[in-house]
């Protein structure tokens, strides 16, 4: 029963050491090259997938703050008293700051979201050079299966 | 602010949201790696980064959701058709 407990209240976790291991094996048993590099960018996503996890949080949303709570509201006779004396009705940075209320619990961490952004685009170009090297090996040994491309540097010794 | 926060009802819809999608990454992630056809298999590695994205929209990690949505399903999946193309379209495995 505890280990049922285990395995069910952390699932995600579970889920994401199962699509590492996916592509772990493509990339170890795969004979042709495009699918190694599949399954390199899927071993790839499955990391970055787990460090964006450890960012939520329980009831939370998106990082980005509301107006409301940056410019909570006065009153109603806001806009009359604007008109009235002009330069009055015009919050300082430093008020701003001093009235903000914000909940660090009530967002996601974002932190590893931009950490992991870095990382989704130099994937793509890992991914890039790959293929571009796939295609070089292709010109030059007519094949993109491992195995023939061994057979035929074996050959030509 | 307790209005922004999202209620119970709806973080357990997430949830279940969030079990559905990973099932269905790790089917589409075993098919696109067990088709024998390239270009399928790059299709399919394209649906693959779609579902990951969705499941960082449900992450609140909106940032990082249109960044794969872009690049990991639009410029990876061309890359992989572009080599696909240019090489062949068969695989052994």
């Amino acid at each position: 029963m505890e280990l049922l407990e285990a395995l069910s209240a952390k699932f995600n976790y579970w889920i994401y050491v199962i699509i590492m291991m996916i592509g772990l094996y493509a990339m170890i048993s795969k004979n042709n090259l495009v699918k190694k590099l599949i399954g390199m960018s899927i071993f790839q996503t499955a990391i970055i997938l787990f460090y964006v996890s450890i960012g939520v949080k329980e009831g939370d949303t998106i990082p980005i703050l509301y107006h409301d709570q940056v410019h909570p509201s006065h009153g109603d006779s806001h806009h009359g008293a604007d008109t009235g004396h002009g330069e009055d009705h015009h919050p300082s940075h430093e008020e701003i700051v001093a009235n903000l209320h914000i909940e660090p619990d009530d967002f996601a961490n974002p932190l590893p979201h931009v950490l992991m952004l870095t990382a989704i685009v130099v994937g793509v170009a890992t991914l890039g050079v790959g293929l571009a090297l796939t295609q070089k090996i292709y010109r030059d040994f007519g094949s993109i299966e491992e195995n023939e491309i061994l057979e035929s540097i074996k050959s030509a010794k | 602010m307790d209005t922004q926060r999202r209620e119970g009802g709806l973080w357990q819809m997430i949830w279940a949201f969030d079990l559905i999608t990973l099932i269905f990454l790790v089917i589409t992630a075993i098919i696109s790696l067990q088709t024998k056809d390239l270009l399928s298999a790059a299709m399919i590695f394209g649906v693959y980064s779609f579902l990951m994205c969705l499941l960082w929209a449900g992450m609140a990690a909106v940032d990082v959701a249109f960044t794969e949505s872009a690049v990991g399903a639009g410029v990876s999946a061309v890359f992989l058709i572009a080599t696909v193309l240019r090489t062949t379209r068969r695989s052994s495995d």
